[in-house]
């Protein structure tokens, strides 16, 4: 092949190569969830999950009740008596409006009076936390009693969180496996390498895992609901184009035939 | 006086309409001897598609942008929720914003490509050299443009990145605080520094850009296409002034773009509808988070179009010294029309040494741009030292190393392959 | 090497064919640029359906309630005031509500579900103005004969008790009236909503 080409082999090479370690997940901490946004049955436990213990304190401000009828296929009785639990500001008998977006029960203030710090929004932690769907998965997962902290939960993948284990009837408690080690300067370094059950909840060790599979894939979606459209109509969108690449190819070659 | 220039005759009733504006406005002119008539070497290969792909991308720009700002808002306090809002509740919203923000990375990718090819086949050089020019002011308005939309959605890292580059103009001498001040519109990067980005993405530097790719064409057109063996097909016409290694840009390149577009598009659809965060490289996970002057991202980068400068400006201790090494890495690069003294246009024909300095540049660049996304080290920090101090001794030799070697014979016309 | 000049049909055809495909293209790329301009999910749930109690409504009362950004007038009417709609008609433009603004379901001279419940949109038909109610009949100023009805103060036009436009007012049509329906046993309206069928 001619130089030219060698050169340009070679760079799409060193691109390639760029790309990968850039692509490749952060940290070796997180336990894989592989959450499918696709699967309706795990999107509906985790939004029960998501408004029986999470919404109460944490908003999703960005979301609307009314996009979960379509995106989980519900109805809009189920949603307003499931996952609503608020009332209209206007009429204390019926329900927060199904187009109104998704706030908390506990207003900023007190959070900030009862935590320290009002509970962070969640519509958007599976996007801007490093790791994403996994990195909720597991901090679901990490948590562990601590007498030291005020809340006495304490969590391994966000040390020190005011937020107490909102899960724990399920999980159970558990407490950390610590090890400790010295360095080469003799200061003992101490890491939680795992965790042993102290009290068991009332799921097994292999539901809470799904547990917090689906609440994880359900805060996947509630970031990005678009994701379950896009991937639908892309294949579409792909087939005609591969039509027009095949088509204005054809063209042009026709025309270039005039070319030597 | 008598108007001498012949006007258009078609038949027909949209002969006749076209008849009456050729007569107030030289349109059938215009199209002959720019695109019905208008010869370009026919030996164009992959690399000629990219100044085409960078107008449809511009225009994919353009038309997007339009769209969102029908629902943005540009305040502080309104700006992150409204880019939700448009990805959530506003019918096919979340197309056009993956639109847009693939755009920009396309963008750069398709222009990084275009000026490599300048690179590569001596395009720049002379009677090409004030195009180049034009060339790189089209880079540097983009460049601002990218900036500046980067801080509209309002996250932490648009925060952040703002802080950091505004700051740098605090790096000038005696009114450096005045000019950061001036430029934010107030003490902080907040509201009014939004307010106004805002204002200069969606009016100011569009209308420069394209004003300047107008007189990039028209600057073309003047001297005419060069191509990859860097010979000049004017220099060998037929009886009629065509020249022999001419063909007419309608339709051959017209429909040689058809499907070089179609192709992009195929790439660019994939990506927008399979992998818009592209890794966070397009879109970056620290920017979903809200902006907040409370809390520093973990690491403050630039998007990876800016991160080879971005390398080059740490790898420098000293600020001051740091921005005039960045800047003038941009800048050096409009000097490459006289810096080059090669007798020979295209690498083709250059000597070895050319090709393999040529090979080392693009490499230095990549890897600045790598080491521009990581959060640093002592090592990474040396090997940017290295890196940047290449990537000026590659300009400032570049008199010197453009004219050793052994040069191949260019032919005097064209050659086809590949 | 062709030795014989372009193939000028397949030339044809190729063209046409990716006009074709292309076109195809735009009309895909189009869609999503027009549907952007519909309403938004926010937009939709502002002019989410809004209910009305009715059990407190008095002959000759008037409640205006918000929706969509403009006033519905629920306006409760007598067994007198219902007489004197077929009385009027000589004196209107459209008695029949033949060129009016109503849903399908809204039928008859009282242009209402149940003629004691009068629903209509509170936005003249000439220029948008608000008109007033002068329920009672008697003379007025603006009209020597009147019998009940609304009259708006822009420019002077007449509605009667069912929104029909007199002649002689400015206005063209009779008020427009809004999909509405009765719930929870005629007890509460529901405007913005048909009567056992979907969402207007």
């Amino acid at each position: 092949m001619s130089k030219t080409s060698a050169m340009r082999a070679a760079f799409a090479g060193l691109l390639f190569a760029i790309a990968l370690p850039i692509g490749a997940a952060t940290g070796g901490a997180l336990q894989q969830s592989d959450v499918d946004i696709s699967n309706k049955a795990s999107l509906q436990r985790g939004a029960q999950v998501f408004f029986n213990y999470c919404a109460s304190c944490h908003s999703a401000q960005y979301m609307r009740y009314s996009r979960l009828i379509p995106d989980l296929n519900l109805t809009e009785e189920q949603v307003q008596q499931n996952l609503n639990f608020l009332r209209d500001p206007l009429d204390a008998t019926q329900p927060l409006k199904i187009g109104e977006l998704i706030r908390p029960s506990m207003s900023k203030a007190q959070g900030e009076r009862w935590f320290g710090k009002a509970p962070p929004d969640l519509t958007l932690t599976a996007r801007y936390k490093h790791g994403g769907a996994d990195w909720i998965y597991t901090f679901l997962k990490s948590y562990y009693l601590d007498p030291t902290r005020p809340s006495g939960w304490n969590n391994s993948l966000f040390l020190n969180t005011a937020m107490p284990n909102p899960l724990w009837e399920y999980q159970g408690t558990q407490l950390p496996i610590v090890k400790t080690h010295k360095d080469a300067a003799g200061t003992s370094h101490s890491e939680i390498t795992g965790f042993k059950s102290a009290v068991g909840g009332t799921l097994s060790e292999a539901d809470y895992d799904g547990m917090a599979r689906d609440v994880a894939t359900f805060m996947e979606y509630l970031a990005e609901p678009a994701a379950l459209q896009r991937e639908k109509y892309g294949v579409w969108v792909m087939l005609y184009l591969l039509l027009l690449c095949g088509v204005t190819y054809l063209l042009k070659n026709e025309y270039w035939k005039d070319v030597h | 006086m008598a108007d001498e220039r012949i006007t258009a005759n078609f038949p027909g009733v949209a002969g006749s309409l076209v008849n009456w504006v050729d007569q107030r406005l030289p349109v059938v002119d215009f199209w002959n001897k720019h695109i019905g008539r208008y010869y370009a070497p026919k030996n164009f290969n992959i690399f000629y598609f990219f100044g085409s792909l960078a107008m449809l991308v511009l225009v994919n720009q353009i038309v997007t942008g339009i769209w969102l700002a029908m629902h943005y808002k540009p305040s502080a306090a309104e700006a992150f929720a409204s880019v939700e809002f448009i990805m959530r509740d506003v019918e096919w919203g979340y197309l056009i914003r993956l639109m847009h923000s693939t755009g920009a990375s396309a963008l750069f990718i398709v222009v990084y490509l275009h000026m490599f090819r300048a690179l590569l086949y001596g395009s720049y050089q002379k009677p090409r050299e004030l195009i180049w020019v034009l060339g790189m002011l089209i880079y540097l308005a983009l460049m601002a443009e990218a900036f500046l939309g980067y801080v509209l959605p309002w996250g932490n890292m648009s925060l952040w990145g703002a802080q950091v580059i505004i700051s740098l103009f605090g790096a000038v001498p005696v009114i450096g605080n005045e000019l950061t001040e001036w430029i934010r519109g107030d003490f902080v990067v907040g509201d009014a520094t939004i307010n106004r980005f805002f204002s200069l993405h969606v009016v100011a530097l569009p209308i420069a850009i394209l004003g300047l790719v107008v007189i990039h064409l028209a600057a073309l057109h003047e001297v005419g296409s060069n191509n990859p063996d860097g010979n000049d097909i004017k220099k060998f016409k037929d009886e009629t002034g065509k020249p022999l290694d001419g063909i007419a840009f309608h339709p051959y390149y017209t429909v040689k773009d058809l499907w070089g577009a179609s192709v992009f598009l195929l790439l660019f659809f994939f990506v927008i509808f399979f992998a818009p965060h592209f890794g966070g490289l397009f879109l970056e996970w620290d920017n979903f988070a809200i902006a907040d002057a409370m809390v520093t991202p973990e690491h403050i980068k630039p998007v990876w179009y800016f991160t080879p400068y971005y390398a080059m400006l740490r790898a420098i201790p000293e600020k001051l010294l740091g921005v005039i090494v960045m800047g003038g890495a941009v800048m050096i690069l409009f000097l490459v029309p006289w810096l080059d003294r090669s007798p020979v246009r295209s690498m083709r024909y250059r000597p070895t040494l050319s090709k393999v300095l040529l090979a080392l540049f693009v490499i230095s660049f990549v890897v600045l741009g790598y080491l521009g996304m990581q959060p640093g080290s002592t090592v990474q920090t040396w090997i940017a030292r290295g890196f940047t101090f290449f990537y000026f001794a590659f300009f400032i030799t570049m008199p010197f190393w453009t004219t050793m070697g052994r040069f191949k014979p260019v032919p005097e016309r064209v050659t086809m392959h590949e | 090497m062709a030795a014989e000049g372009p193939n000028l049909g397949r030339r044809r055809f190729l063209t046409a064919t990716t006009a074709v495909v292309g076109g195809i293209g735009g009309i895909m790329i189009a869609v999503p640029f027009i549907k952007m301009w519909l309403p938004s999910e926010r937009a939709k749930a502002a002019g989410a359906p809004v209910e009305i109690d009715l059990s407190k409504l008095e002959p000759g009362q008037l409640l205006i309630q918000p929706w969509r950004g403009r006033p519905v007038y629920v306006f409760k009417r007598s067994e007198k005031m219902l007489a004197t709609l077929e009385s009027e008609e000589s004196r209107l433009k459209d008695k029949d509500s033949k060129l009016a603004e109503q849903p399908a379901y809204i039928k008859g001279r009282g242009r209402a579900l149940k003629q004691d419940i009068m629903v209509l949109l509170g936005v003249c038909t000439h220029l948008g103005c608000g008109p007033k109610l002068y329920a009672d009949a008697q003379a007025e100023p603006f009209d020597s004969k009147w019998q009940g009805g609304f009259f708006c103060p822009c420019h002077n036009s007449r509605f009667d008790l069912a929104g029909r436009v007199y002649q002689g007012s400015p206005a063209t049509s009779n008020l427009t009236i809004p999909p509405y329906s009765f719930i929870d046993g005629d007890k509460k309206l529901l405007i913005g909503i048909d009567p056992a069928a979907g969402a207007a």
